[in-house]
């Protein structure tokens, strides 16, 4: 059985010293230009652009934005360390959500995300943050709710939604990946 | 100027009618129902709220329960047996700091609800802070324990585990933080992006563990860090210089003024047992407001110096040897005897009082001696409270005809080497060789008196050594570069056989020109406001804590630079 997947964002070689192309520059300025009344707005908007091109946010990505909206930086920091799907750190290429939020829990969530991470050979306690597997390319995570507790347990692989994943379906999914 | 100023009302006479604990009451249009209460002298504890930073309502200490004017079928409202309107009470209760007065509102500060949200609020805010006052700095002067004590209860039924959080967190060169101990009313955020605009503090992990840090490799060390230690309502944030120093309540609080620059900041001297522990500011909005900047605050050390006179000392042989008062004052005057008066200059200060300087303006006079001036100290000034003006009363020498801003000083050191100035009375601890008189110069004088409080290379050149007085160990006044004229009292005696300035003064001039009088600061002022123009009609009580502008800032600011 065919998996769909999308390409995850290649990040595993310390990202966030790419380039700022003038590309970046110009959907920054869009970004901004749709908060004429308060410009700290976009710094939302802008933290997803960085994270969608360079993989993480970290020190770089926080005070380009801070200067971009002429905030400081810790105002920026702030918001990065509030939202769970900002991250500080590379994650893998393919990067999974297990659901933990009751339904999935109850629905067995837990053995999915055991069977992951046994499969991906990842280590680490898992309540501490993202797992991430030594080349980079593998990460793991528990989320909360996604919204789809009817098809419990469900896993998000970078932006692919899958529901009713159990032990064998991950197994697939993983072997998809790869 | 501020821009929350929430104790300000915009006009005290528009007024509205709100009934207070059963009370009714004018209170002026605009103010918060914390003001309002605390002017009704009634009380609503709060955490997060203060005067003069932005509301945000996040420690609901301050909730209190509301009425409104309970309106009849004809949108009127309905009067109750007394006349006055009856209140329709709100069922949930609200944030004082975050409600304005409206015509006819009911407020309850201490009614059942009332206690119950304190008792509520105050059981969440110790779920996780650490209960060991004991170890605290902050014990003594926390609201949290304050307020425990008067609002919570005395058990906790939190059986589960505290949340765990840096502790002991270096937040830059003067300040130490707890994050355990942080109750997170963010005052210290809003300080730094409100009051000195270099916010580096923040909160991160928001949530149950959210944690108050500066910005990952930025240090919290504006010259104004040292305010976020006084505002913050727990021991989250301590001042280096002085945790674990003394125990707040042993401390002796004396009003006085910091004399590090000309803005002359209201301060409050915390001393016990003859040592100063610290300065903080003290409420004036005509000068500081809430804040003073931390090189104002920390600049007392000095009084505990190696380098403090506490003997005078008095030039045998080429050396100096300690000796008593009565034969100091003897040498140092028969030295200014020995010369003409026109051959005498005398460096007053700055740094000393109006009192101070007056007893000297006598002694000159009396003297014949019209060479005086004041040596300039020039600093760097922010735009916020420091001067760019090191002379905590350069204004006051002005008044007092005593200085010229050093122009008249500098030509001292050609008058010194052409003989025309063969004696040199030094006051207020100046060091004339970082005034431009080199050590040579200054050899060639016949005679040199020395008065301060620390030794230093124009002391060590004196026949006559007087110790006098530093800030905290004197009584007196200053005009600051506003025109301010402001006071200071003694909060510690002088250390050994030191004096205050004054007095060594009084001393002088009885034995060079027989003058006996001015025997205290209110002898002083009665002759003082006789006769300087600018203390016209003003005494010593007159003045009171919060000062009296004497002249208008934008004249003072003139003469400085006519």
């Amino acid at each position: 059985m065919s998996v769909p997947l999308h390409a995850g964002t290649d990040h595993c070689a310390g990202p966030e010293r790419g380039e700022i192309t003038p590309a970046l520059e110009r959907q920054a300025e869009e970004l901004v230009a749709r908060y004429p009344v308060s410009k700290r707005s976009a710094v939302l908007p802008l933290l997803h652009l960085w994270q969608e091109t360079f993989g993480y946010i970290g020190p770089r990505g926080v005070e380009w934005i801070a200067q971009k909206l002429s905030l400081q930086e810790i105002q920026v920091l702030e918001l990065v360390t509030f939202y769970p799907w900002f991250r500080q750190r590379p994650y893998g290429k393919f990067h999974f959500r297990v659901c933990r939020t009751l339904p999935c829990a109850l629905g067995g969530s837990g053995k999915t995300f055991a069977a992951l991470k046994n499969l991906l050979q990842l280590k680490g306690d898992a309540q501490e943050g993202a797992l991430v597997s030594e080349d980079g390319f593998f990460s793991l995570e528990y989320s909360e709710c996604l919204a789809s507790c009817g098809t419990a347990p469900v896993v998000l692989c970078n932006d692919d939604f899958h529901e009713k994943v159990d032990e064998k379906r991950a197994a697939e999914l993983v072997s998809a990946c790869r | 100027m501020n821009p929350w100023n929430h104790d300000v009302a915009k006009d005290e006479k528009d007024l509205v009618d709100v009934q207070i604990d059963g009370v009714w009451m004018q209170m002026p249009r605009g103010l918060n129902v914390v003001e309002v209460a605390h002017r009704a002298k009634k009380f609503l504890p709060h955490y997060c709220y203060h005067p003069k930073l932005s509301v945000v309502g996040n420690c609901r200490m301050c909730l209190f329960e509301m009425g409104t004017p309970k309106m009849g079928p004809d949108r009127k409202p309905v009067l109750g047996a007394d006349g006055k309107p009856e209140i329709a009470w709100m069922p949930r209760p609200q944030i004082g700091c975050a409600t304005g007065i409206t015509p006819g509102m009911g407020i309850r500060t201490d009614s059942a609800l009332v206690k119950d949200c304190r008792n509520g609020v105050m059981e969440f805010l110790l779920i996780n802070h650490p209960l060991d006052c004991p170890i605290c700095d902050q014990a003594g002067e926390c609201k949290l324990q304050e307020f425990s004590v008067e609002y919570g209860t005395g058990a906790s039924r939190f059986t589960e585990n505290k949340v765990k959080k840096p502790k002991n967190v270096d937040l830059g060169e003067r300040i130490v933080l707890d994050d355990e101990r942080c109750i997170l009313c963010s005052r210290c955020v809003r300080f730094s992006s409100e009051i000195t605009q270099d916010n580096v503090l923040g909160f991160v992990n928001r949530g149950s563990h959210s944690t108050l840090t500066a910005y990952p490799g930025k240090s919290f060390d504006n010259d104004y860090s040292l305010n976020t230690v006084d505002i913050c309502p727990v021991g989250a944030l301590t001042s280096k210089d002085f945790r674990f120093q003394m125990r707040v309540w042993f401390l002796k609080e004396t009003k006085s003024l910091c004399t590090s620059c000309g803005t002359g900041c209201n301060t409050m001297i915390g001393s016990r047992e003859g040592k100063v522990y610290r300065l903080t500011p003290r409420e004036n909005e005509s000068v500081n407001s809430h804040w003073m900047c931390d090189h104002g605050r920390l600049n007392f050390h000095y009084l505990e110096s190696k380098e403090r006179l506490t003997r005078p000392l008095l030039k045998a042989a080429g050396e100096q040897f300690p000796g008593t008062w009565v034969d100091a004052i003897a040498r140092a005057a028969e030295g200014l005897q020995k010369v003409k008066p026109a051959e005498i200059a005398i460096v007053a200060s700055g740094r000393l009082t109006n009192e101070e300087l007056f007893v000297l303006k006598r002694l000159a006079g009396e003297l014949g001696v019209s060479q005086v001036d004041t040596v300039p100290h020039l600093g760097q000034g922010d735009k916020f409270l420091r001067s760019a003006d090191g002379n905590p009363n350069g204004r006051g020498a002005e008044l007092l005809g005593l200085s010229s801003g050093g122009r008249v000083l500098s030509g001292w050191a050609a008058a010194i080497l052409s003989g025309k100035i063969k004696a040199l009375l030094v006051l207020g601890g100046e060091n004339l060789i970082s005034a431009g008189i080199p050590a040579s110069t200054l050899a060639k004088l016949e005679v040199l008196i020395y008065s301060g409080i620390l030794s230093n290379e124009t002391s060590r050149l004196a026949q006559v050594v007087l110790p006098g007085s530093g800030f905290a160990e004197k009584t007196g006044s200053m005009v600051n570069v506003h025109g301010r004229l402001q006071r200071m009292t003694r909060a510690i005696s002088a250390p050994g056989e030191a004096r205050e300035d004054w007095m060594i003064l009084r001393d002088l001039r009885m034995a060079l020109t027989g003058g006996n009088s001015l025997h205290s600061v209110e002898d002083i002022w009665k002759s003082m406001a006789t006769e300087v123009p600018q203390f016209q009609g003003l005494n010593w009580a007159k003045i009171g804590d919060l000062g009296i502008q004497i002249e208008s800032s934008a004249k003072a600011d003139e003469a400085k630079l006519a």
